[in-house]
């Protein structure tokens, strides 16, 4: 079996989780840009941050023949500062054409307000203006159904913006419909209590197709397994999916979405 | 653009593997959550507005209707339409609560 890990934060993740992906049939791994647990104190922070995900961790991954992307933003947990954006939106283009960068992510809404949505509309300048695939984070728990439709409406009104470049992570049973009849792609995230499990996973598959759908793990510091969507594989097949099938849905269709960026690259096997 | 194909499993699976796989497991998540409402009813703290909403979301599953857990994400969700103006600071809690200056 062959999968990509289109969204998996690993500078939180030991040297093991790499061994364990490889073993499993990881082809490749995306990490975007997320909150570090702690907020940063200034934008130096982030430029060190950018040159881990751009440098260092590819360098780590690599270890494991195991090619590593990543995504650039400042995460919507910390857009509540607009001055600290500012600053930090500002070095994004600096380090936007180094070679494993696919684009701007994870961007999005964290407790759906006005400065965080002033924060996604300049991320999404940045994107549109250098032609960049955009990683959207859909908010937690009870803010997820509204920030969801707050982030399509946003999106939607950008005439720059082409929904195919577009993937609108963790979506759960009630708002992956509204992505998909958008034109979006929809990320279902794999992960313990606040998000989906893999029966469900499945289950939106079941209801909503196969196309413009990728599995993740979103593994990070918080209790999440780097393993969530080859185990999901198994709950495929245990309900009488092809192999086939859970090719398309753990490696093609990721590679199909990322290769929209000129850099992305997998050994196709 | 094209309606999305719904995949219903291969003809030949045995549906009847899905209850046979997932029966135990799902049956234990019933008897936690009554073991919870139960616990903070016995504690004092049912009055709290996260199990009053679990109460009223655990309603959708003796209703007989489907999208079951659509169904049930939305009843726990914030029903409001426009961006707040400020932060809490706070993270999400798992059901909305209306806010007291509303």
């Amino acid at each position: 079996m062959r999968y990509i890990e289109p969204h998996g934060h690993m500078v939180s993740r030991t040297t093991n989780d790499y061994q364990a992906m490889i073993t499993a049939g990881c082809a490749a791994v995306c990490e975007p840009a997320f909150w570090a647990g702690f907020d940063r104190g200034s934008a130096d922070g982030f430029r060190d941050y950018y040159r881990q995900l751009t440098e260092h961790e590819p360098a780590r991954a690599a270890k494991f023949m195991l090619p590593h992307y990543c995504w650039l933003c400042l995460n919507p947990k910390e857009a509540e500062d607009l001055s600290l954006a500012k600053d930090v939106l500002a070095m994004i283009p600096e380090f936007i054409d180094r070679p494993n960068v696919l684009g701007i992510g994870e961007i999005g809404l964290n407790r759906n307000t006005r400065n965080e949505m002033k924060v996604l509309e300049q991320h999404i300048e940045i994107a549109v203006k250098y032609d960049q695939l955009i990683l959207v984070h859909t908010p937690h728990l009870e803010d997820k159904l509204k920030g969801t439709k707050l982030i399509v409406d946003l999106l939607k009104s950008h005439s720059g913006v082409n929904p195919d470049r577009v993937i609108i992570d963790h979506v759960e049973e009630h708002t992956i419909q509204a992505v998909l009849d958008q034109g979006f792609w929809a990320g279902i995230t794999l992960y313990p209590d606040s998000k989906s499990s893999p029966p469900r996973a499945v289950d939106m598959l079941e209801i909503c197709g196969r196309e413009r759908i990728w599995l993740n793990s979103a593994c990070d510091w918080g209790i999440s397994d780097p393993l969530a969507v080859p185990k999901t594989a198994i709950e495929m097949r245990h309900r009488g999916y092809s192999a086939e099938f859970v090719d398309q849905i753990l490696f093609q269709n990721p590679v199909r979405f990322l290769s929209q960026c000129p850099k992305f690259s997998v050994p196709v096997t | 653009m094209h309606p999305p194909q719904p995949d219903s499993p291969p003809a030949n699976s045995a549906n009847k593997a899905l209850v046979d796989d997932s029966f135990v497991p799902v049956r234990a998540k019933l008897i936690e959550v009554a073991a919870f409402l139960d616990r903070v009813e016995r504690h004092g703290v049912d009055g709290d507005f996260r199990c009053q909403a679990l109460n009223k979301a655990a309603q959708v599953l003796l209703d007989g209707e489907p999208e079951r857990a659509r169904r049930i994400l939305e009843s726990l969700s914030d029903p409001t339409t426009e961006p707040d103006d400020v932060s809490t600071g706070k993270p999400a809690v798992g059901a909305w609560q209306k806010p007291a200056t509303q």
